[in-house]
């Protein structure tokens, strides 16, 4: 008897009873359509995360102000102003792998246009800030380093910020608004960046030059640089070096003794991504575990069926052993009957869950992703489901004595 | 009369229920020659169900010889007694026990599947076989769509359908009416007359009369072996012939 029959006297088992192969692989089938749509949507969430990073660039370094903690009380970052405008320029010109910086000077205050106002993030940077974050214009051009050092009144504002000031598709182009009473020209529009993964707004903001910014919302240029500073390392590999090199390279105009703390903070954006998809992930395998008991539920449900398909055959049984079936190939048969109905319910299951995956996208608006990878863990799962709940049953009928198997009614 | 097809020398069998032994076979000697067709009778309790199933290798002597067409079973394991059942012995039961829901041709085809035999091959043998026992028109019918003489006669070409030394009939018309009783008894007889050794199960003794030689037995022994002109069906010389 080759492996070919054995599967199809298997099947023809399963199919002369449809209703209860049906009802039988529903628990694999809602466990595996569970776990196929609960990861599609975790590699979606994961997926957003590592794109809002990559938005932001996964070679940008942000460096805060401030001490990681005095005497034990923990401070938050930019608690205390420690960074100064000549840490910014040595920064930049003096560790190797940094490519650019910008300094982010950052307020909250109302913008007002001729007829409308608007309440946003001001932010006063260098032109380098828009090539850290690789922002292109879709209108004018970016205030320019000789507007920085005269202190012009110019402004570059986000999508958003022109959308709410005048209106979708406006060019506002040359237009005046007034930040805190200060009237700015209007020079650049940036394109739309869309949202961060916490679901913060990109294009909700307005930017203008660092010196004008501390001029006119801080009161002067002092020796403190009032905010944090953008750094761009050259690569994404370099990236770990360049905080080392500025770390060594401020702890040094600090004159920090080796004893004491960083009065400073360097944050790497590909460890707060990883962090991020860390809690994902893990969210993602705790939903994906409680998938993977309703497998198990679902396995118990077909060694429960195959039992009392192993009663209700017991004559079958004695019959073909009497033909000459040996014990092989009797718990063969019954192994391959657990294993078809497991894996035919793994196989619905993933229809199902690709098809719960596509209906979440599009009434939630998740970004979903199917791998490959999950929907092979999930078919081997279930057709693992489907030996080990069915080799219990398969012995059983495979050490019936075929002539109590004959008698039996 | 040919060689001994089969030889059982002193076999016995004891069954353990609890802590009572039930000696079911009590050093039984039988040589069945190729070409016989003997008939067990015996009633209930007598050992003949035992003997059926060692007959049948469907069991194992507890002490004694068992040596069917030369090979000594009573010392093979279970493997290799599903072989020799597969190969050597044709089954009919008092209760059919076709499988439900599946044709004729897919029944008789059955014992082909354990022999290892390609699909092609098994239902050309099947037909061929159905063909011998007058059902050559109902290859695709079900158990159900059949009736019981028709569907012990699928049990028989599932019996010859892999051209056994022996057939084993354990009341094989237990089930039926008087004149199917006939029909079948008249089928086995061809069948008889075409070469193939018959051992016949039963305590009928009108079905016995069909038999060329008849053992009875009780409590666990032979007290019989008596060699007879076999009865025919009278009248209906080919039962095949009959609707």
């Amino acid at each position: 008897m080759n492996s070919w029959q054995t599967i199809l006297v298997a099947l023809r088992a399963i199919l002369s009873n449809k209703l209860r192969a049906l009802l039988t692989t529903l628990g694999i089938v809602i466990g595996v359509a569970a776990v196929v749509a609960m990861m599609a949507v975790g590699a979606g969430a994961k997926a957003q995360v590592q794109e809002a990073f990559a938005a932001m660039g996964t070679n940008i370094l942000v460096l805060l102000p401030g001490s990681v903690a005095t005497g034990g009380v923990q401070l938050g970052f930019g608690s205390k102003p420690t960074l100064t405008w000549d840490d910014l320029r040595a920064i930049g010109s003096e560790v190797d792998s940094v490519k650019a910086t910008a300094p982010m000077l950052r307020t909250t205050t109302t913008l007002v246009a001729d007829e409308q106002n608007w309440t946003t993030t001001v932010t006063g940077t260098t032109p380098d800030y828009f090539a850290i974050r690789d922002w292109p214009m879709t209108l004018g051009e970016p205030f320019t380093q000789p507007d920085v050092e005269s202190g012009a009144k110019f402004a570059v504002v986000g999508q958003t910020v022109a959308d709410r000031l005048f209106g979708a598709n406006a060019k506002p182009l040359g237009t005046a608004i007034r930040i805190r009473g200060i009237p700015f020209r209007i020079v650049g529009v940036a394109a739309k960046k869309g949202q961060s993964s916490t679901g913060q707004d990109y294009d909700d903001a307005v930017f203008i030059p660092v010196t004008t910014f501390a001029q006119k919302m801080q009161g002067g240029l002092a020796k403190f640089l009032q905010g944090t500073i953008l750094v761009q390392a050259t690569s994404t590999e370099a990236t770990s070096r360049a905080e080392s090199g500025i770390r060594a390279l401020l702890r040094d105009r600090h004159q920090l003794a080796p004893d004491r703390d960083d009065d400073f903070s360097i944050r790497n954006l590909s460890d707060i991504a990883g962090a991020q998809e860390q809690g994902t992930e893990t969210m993602t395998l705790l939903l994906a575990s409680v998938a993977a008991i309703s497998l198990i539920v679902g396995g118990i449900g077909i060694m429960n069926i195959m039992l009392v398909g192993v009663t209700e055959r017991t004559r079958e049984i004695g019959l073909r052993m009497a033909l000459g079936a040996n014990s092989g190939n009797i718990l063969a048969q019954f192994l391959v009957e657990a294993l078809s109905l497991s894996v035919a319910g793994g196989l619905i299951g993933v229809g199902a869950g690709i098809a719960v995956a596509r209906w979440i996208a599009q009434s939630f608006q998740w970004l979903t992703l199917i791998q490959p990878h999950v929907i092979g863990v999930a078919v081997g799962f279930s057709a693992a489901v489907g030996i080990v709940f069915g080799i219990y049953p398969a012995r059983k009928a495979s050490e019936l004595d075929p002539i109590e198997a004959l008698r039996f009614e | 009369m040919g060689r001994a097809l089969i030889d059982l020398a002193e076999v016995t069998k004891v069954y353990a229920s609890g802590d009572i032994e039930v000696c079911a076979l009590d050093r039984v000697s039988l040589t069945i020659q190729e070409g016989e067709w003997v008939a067990i009778m015996g009633a209930s309790g007598s050992g003949k169900s035992t003997m059926m199933n060692l007959l049948g290798c469907l069991d194992r002597p507890t002490s004694g010889h068992y040596a069917l067409a030369g090979r000594l079973v009573s010392d093979m394991s279970r493997r290799e007694l599903a072989r020799v059942r597969n190969e050597f012995i044709g089954f009919v039961f008092q209760q059919f026990n076709l499988l439900p829901r599946t044709s004729a041709l897919d029944n008789a085809a059955l014992p082909l599947i354990y022999a290892g035999m390609g699909a092609r091959e098994r239902r050309r043998r099947a037909a061929e076989a159905l063909e011998r026992v007058g059902l050559s028109g109902r290859l695709d019918h079900h158990p159900n769509q059949l009736s019981g003489g028709q569907q012990q006669r699928v049990a028989i070409a599932r019996a010859i359908v892999n051209q056994p030394k022996v057939i084993l009939a354990d009341e094989p018309t237990g089930a039926l009416d008087t004149r199917t009783s006939v029909e079948v008894m008249s089928l086995f007889h061809e069948l008889w007359r075409e070469g193939i050794t018959l051992v016949l199960v039963t305590h009928e003794s009108d079905i016995a009369a069909f038999a060329s030689r008849v053992v009875s037995m009780r409590d666990g022994q032979i007290v019989s072996d008596q060699l007879q002109t076999p009865r025919t069906a009278l009248g209906r010389p080919d039962a095949r012939q009959t609707p």
